[in-house]
């Protein structure tokens, strides 16, 4: 057990480690401009140099994704609750959910940011609809799959609409709306990332997909790679959290956590 | 009594019982002849489509009724204690009360220690045991189980056996209980009431006499032997007028 977790995190980071050897070599050997391609060493230097102003920008990318992402997971829970006390109203919602899901953002964005006057709120607009949809698709399948048996518990006891959802539906749904969330919390940040690079603003206030623009536009390579090294950190970050706090809320009782690494 | 299902099933036909207060009373029967209707019947889970039932004229009567199912059908999220309390908490009792009941109660199935334990680390006997608990935590009057231990090794299944007649002998509620086990209705019951298909109805009833079970080692005894065969007989012949 001991020797196969060590091999688990031993094997991709000793695998990580002789990549980044192999680039960094490959771009001195063949003295490949950093322009066209800057060794690891120098992406991390340009790193630790411009981090006082890429942190700002993560910053705020981060603060849309999160915003994003609350609102993302209280509103598709509120729906899917919604939709689990009345059939008319998921009937007649939830196509346009699936509308919203299946539009790319990248089209959609330049609209939202044309009529939303205020460039964060249109950014978190476009995260929120691109994370949205999990959470209020697998919550919706967790709100209907609760166990038969247990619902006809309930009612032999006289349980109430509200003991029935509040006891045992949001209990059943929770693993769905956990899966949805990880996969939301991916999504949120690609979102923002996207209609940063949409909205392209400038400025004090700008987030990590303009720094990468911006030092496209300068041929500041190693400063993009910089960017976008901490854009996939940022999505790692994020998913790992989400899993560990999966593995958190489930780990007394659900087969998805079991006794080991959280998935 | 009769069920018609939706599908045009004539799950149960012509029904007719009449259970005393601390009745122990087996429906034996072959899978699809209408037990698990006419148990959800009674427990009023499903509309009755022809006749009525009858409870003790107090209200009281109609709501005190416990139900096992197959499966354990426990809210995994929640300890033992949290699962047997729920019916007491469904119904307004305070939590602390609810759970010193509860405790009570898992004492009683013997499972006392395993308050805090979650489902998921119980074994099939001891969630059953649980389920027994939360069916018995509100004393009820009336106890409905279907075919509770057909899922259990035949050990546990023995002892779960023995100890249900233990707290049946204690409390005197009554009970209906489905199984398809020849040998389980007669180590249980007084009355079998023996069940055929197509459409489900009651063919005949046997008794096996108080005197009879009460004896030391009835399982292994000459007279449970006996009970069994007529038992089985009476099942096969159901089976063949079918
Ligand atoms: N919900 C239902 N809808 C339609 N038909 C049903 C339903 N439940 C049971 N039946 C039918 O009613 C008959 C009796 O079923 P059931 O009461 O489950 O039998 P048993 O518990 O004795 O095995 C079967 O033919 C079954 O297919
Ligand atoms: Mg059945």
């Amino acid at each position: 057990m001991g020797a196969a977790r060590l091999l688990r995190w031993l094997a991709p980071t000793l695998l990580g480690f002789l990549f980044l050897a192999g680039w960094e070599w490959a771009v001195r050997a063949n003295e490949v401009p950093p322009f066209i391609l800057p060794g690891p060493v120098l992406i991390a230097q340009t790193l630790a140099r411009d981090w006082s102003s890429l942190s700002v920008s993560l910053l705020v990318t981060l603060q849309i994704t999160f915003a994003a992402l609350a609102v993302a997971a209280s509103l598709g829970l509120l729906l899917a609750v919604l939709f689990a006390q009345s059939r008319v109203v998921e009937m007649s919602l939830f196509p346009y959910a699936v509308v919203l899901q299946v539009t790319p953002i990248v089209a959609i964005a330049p609209l939202i940011i044309i009529w939303v006057d205020d460039v964060r709120a249109a950014l978190l607009i476009c995260a929120w609809i691109v994370a949205f949809f999990p959470i209020l698709s697998n919550t919706t399948v967790g709100l209907n799959s609760t166990d038969r048996n247990l619902e006809d518990l309930f009612r032999l006891y006289g349980a109430s609409r509200w003991q029935v959802l509040w006891r045992l539906k949001l209990p059943s749904a929770m693993p769905y709306f956990l899966a949805g969330l990880r996969i939301s919390g991916g999504l949120a940040l690609i979102g923002a990332i996207v209609a940063e690079f949409v909205a392209g603003t400038g400025g004090r206030a700008s987030g990590l997909a303009y720094r990468i623009l911006e030092a496209g536009y300068q041929l500041q390579i190693p400063r993009m790679f910089a960017a976008l090294v901490l854009v996939s950190g940022t999505g790692i970050a994020i998913f790992l959290a989400l899993s560990l706090l999966s593995h958190l809320l489930l780990r007394r009782w659900h087969e998805s956590a079991q006794a080991g690494e959280p998935r | 009594m009769a069920k018609r299902y939706a599908t045009g099933t004539l799950a149960v036909q012509g029904v007719d019982l009449d259970i005393a207060r601390g009745d122990f009373l087996a429906l034996l029967g072959p899978s699809g002849c209408g037990k698990s209707t006419l148990l959800r019947m009674i427990a009023g889970l499903i509309p009755v489509s022809e006749g009525a039932l009858d409870f003790p004229a107090d209200a009281a009567a109609r709501r005190s009724i416990g139900f096992v199912f197959q499966e354990p059908t426990l809210m995994p999220w929640a300890s033992a204690l949290r699962n047997v309390a729920l019916p007491l908490e469904l119904a307004g009792t305070p939590r602390r009360e609810a759970e010193a009941r509860a405790a009570e109660m898992l004492a009683r199935v013997e499972l006392a220690g395993f308050e805090h334990a979650y489902p998921r680390a119980l074994s099939g006997g001891m969630k059953m045991r649980v389920s027994i608990a939360r069916a018995l935590v509100t004393k009820p009057r009336l106890l409905l189980m279907d075919e509770p231990f057909a899922a259990l090794d035949e050990i546990t299944r023995f002892r779960l056996n023995a100890d249900l007649l233990d707290l049946w002998r204690a409390e005197r509620f009554t009970v209906i209980f489905v199984t398809h086990s020849v040998f389980e209705s007669v180590f249980l019951a007084e009355r079998i009431v023996v069940m055929a298909p197509r459409p489900g109805r009651i063919v005949r009833e046997l008794s096996v006499p108080a005197e009879d079970r009460a004896a030391p080692e009835f399982r292994t005894s000459a007279t449970y032997a006996a009970h069994c065969r007529e038992v089985s007989h009476a099942l096969a012949e159901a089976m063949e007028g079918a």
